[in-house]
């Protein structure tokens, strides 16, 4: 039952071939005989059963949506009322949401089953994922490698089919990173377009939460019910949802595809080029014309990135306190005690660093220097892809790097981890939509091909996945031990 | 750029975040490894230039002032560290 998609996921639950109640215990099964990948920090068995036996009553009325029985996991930054929210901090190991997440709210009310809360970066600081309190997650397709950060836990189990889909976040490449390293379809939509609200912030003005799933068919899915306009978040924007499935099926032909000569110069690893020409060649084949664009102000999306997103961080994470909610230290002598010690145990290395930074960076004397320049350079890069994006419908180029990388092999070197995201976190800085899918292997290691659209354009975007889904196989590839 | 192991600890202060005093030095370094980074960006000249703190440019929606929250004062209270009759509990502050 692992192995089926979304759509037929959902044909077997309404012509009962089988129960949501047995596909939730399979899933349940499933995620315990692999709880040594560390995917999920939390299970909620009883939750997930509850919920199944509820939409197999929802089933019998006849009263389904496209999710409804379908088990799925939530990356454990969404606040799930009454269950663990960890964050994958020492900081809320103990917090026990009060409430949930708008996203969480949606997919409750589409019957969806929750099976439990995947492990992450510690805040979504991390592109390996082995930040997190909860130790590292590994990656199932060669488990010595990292499965990438910081949904790390969602890219996992969506690769072993530890879920049948999952949700992420993105700030910097968190969603599309992770489903490059795994082999699985990522999509970071608009800002905006993805309700915020009860989705722990890590960097306001960058994060979005988006599907992680199997292939663009299943992400379209969840995408459905993930989007939408929310008026409790102030930067959701109030635009109708279109249909994200109706178009998959829609020609290529005449399709404009712009190749950064920034994305694609000398630096870029030569497997991985050859990888990236053979998909765009497949896209030639559907009819597409490739041509070159310069976006000149790339390279600075490093340094403008790890300006702005430490000093939304070191913002956002002063709420952390040890007074309302979270760790608190023992015995604190006084109330400055109390918020030091608390602060400088519950949090752990690389969110105290990006603190520190971000506090470096807003204080007196620094802010115009650092703070002022790198929005300014973010409006260059944001001008750069609006640009780009008259000249051709779709930028696409590497996710990463390299393929997946060891575990241990670059945490000790923060830069040498920052510049793991080179690739994706200009498109973070401009807003715009991304995805990664599937594109070929490197010493048996899935590798992704990025696609970046225009703002709101991811019906086109899972268009463009959807096709090359359908004359390429990588997406159905599983690996080894997991089938 | 650099950083000295006191501009660190003066930074951790401003934060009001702890800090081990044998992990100074490893902060120190990796702040001012990230700091040499930062400084690519005075490469380009960005006078004319209107910072961007925001990728839609949007303006703040205003709602109708009416209440729309429901009242969940004893369940956040719940989760507090401390807590007693309705109030947060933190140490002594006035003598």
């Amino acid at each position: 039952m692992h192995t089926k998609s979304l759509t037929e996921l959902a044909h077997g639950l309404r012509s009962g071939d089988f129960s949501s109640v047995e596909l939730t215990q399979h899933f349940l099964n499933r995620i315990k005989k692999h709880q040594d990948l560390n995917a999920y920090i939390t299970v909620t068995e009883e939750i997930a059963i509850q919920n199944a036996m509820a939409a197999d009553a929802r089933l019998t009325r006849g009263q389904v949506e496209p999710l409804t029985g379908i088990p799925i996991a939530q990356k454990d930054i969404f606040c799930t009322l009454d269950i663990k929210t960890s964050c994958g901090s020492k900081m809320l190991d103990n917090f026990i949401a009060p409430y949930n997440a708008t996203v969480v709210e949606k997919f409750n009310q589409a019957g969806a089953v929750h099976l439990g809360k995947l492990n992450m970066d510690e805040f979504a600081m991390g592109s390996s994922n082995e930040t997190s309190y909860y130790g590292a997650v590994k990656n199932p397709w060669n488990i010595n490698t990292v499965p990438g950060g910081s949904s790390g836990g969602s890219g996992a189990a969506v690769s072993a089919r530890l879920a049948a889909c999952a949700t992420g976040t993105d700030t910097g490449g968190s969603i599309r990173q992770p489903a490059a390293h795994c082999g699985i379809t990522g999509l970071k939509p608009t800002y905006g377009r993805v309700s915020r609200y009860g989705m722990i912030a890590y960097a306001s003005s960058l994060d979005q939460g988006g599907p992680m799933a199997r292939s663009a068919e299943d992400a379209a899915i969840l995408l459905q019910t993930m989007a939408g306009f929310d008026p409790k978040d102030s930067t959701s924007v109030d635009l109708s949802v279109p249909n994200y499935s109706e178009g998959l099926n829609n020609s290529l032909a005449g399709l404009r595809i712009g190749l950064p000569k920034e994305f694609f110069s000398n630096d870029l690893n030569s497997d991985m080029a050859a990888k990236l020409e053979t998909a765009i060649n497949e896209y030639r084949k559907l009819g597409a014309e490739v041509k070159e664009v310069s976006m000149p102000n790339l390279r600075l999306a490093i340094p403008a990135y790890y300006v702005i997103a430490p000093a939304e961080c070191s913002a956002n994470l002063s709420r952390f306190d040890g007074v309302r909610f979270g760790y608190r230290c023992e015995n604190p002598v006084d109330l400055s005690d109390l918020y030091t010690r608390s602060r400088g145990e519950g949090f752990g290395k690389e969110v105290k660093r990006r603190i520190l930074m971000g506090t470096y960076a807003l204080s007196t004397g620094y802010y115009d220097a650092y703070y002022v320049k790198a929005q300014k350079i973010r409006r260059l890069i944001s001008d750069d892809f609006k640009n780009a994006l008259t000249e051709v419908d779709v930028i696409m180029g590497p996710v990463t790097p390299t393929p997946a990388f060891g575990i241990g092999e670059k945490i000790a070197d923060p830069i040498e981890m920052y510049l793991s995201d080179i690739y994706t976190i200009a498109i973070n800085l401009a807003g715009l939509p991304a995805l990664s899918i599937p594109a070929g292997f490197i010493n048996d290691l899935p590798v992704g091909l990025q696609i970046i659209g225009n703002y709101f354009t991811e019906d086109r975007l899972l268009n463009i996945a959807h096709q090359y889904q359908q004359v390429t196989d990588w997406h159905q590839h599983t690996p080894k031990g997991f089938e | 750029m650099s950083l000295t192991a006191n501009d660190v600890t003066q930074i951790a202060h401003l934060a009001r975040l702890g800090i081990d005093k044998q992990d100074i030095d490893s902060y120190t370094k990796d702040l001012s490894g990230i700091l040499d980074l930062m400084t690519q960006m005075s490469e380009l000249n960005t006078d004319n230039v209107d910072p961007m703190a925001h990728p839609m440019d949007q303006v703040q929606r205003l709602r109708v002032d009416t209440i729309s929250e429901q009242n969940n004062r004893e369940k956040f209270m719940s989760i507090a560290p401390q807590a007693e009759a309705g109030l947060y509990l933190v140490p002594k502050v006035i003598e």
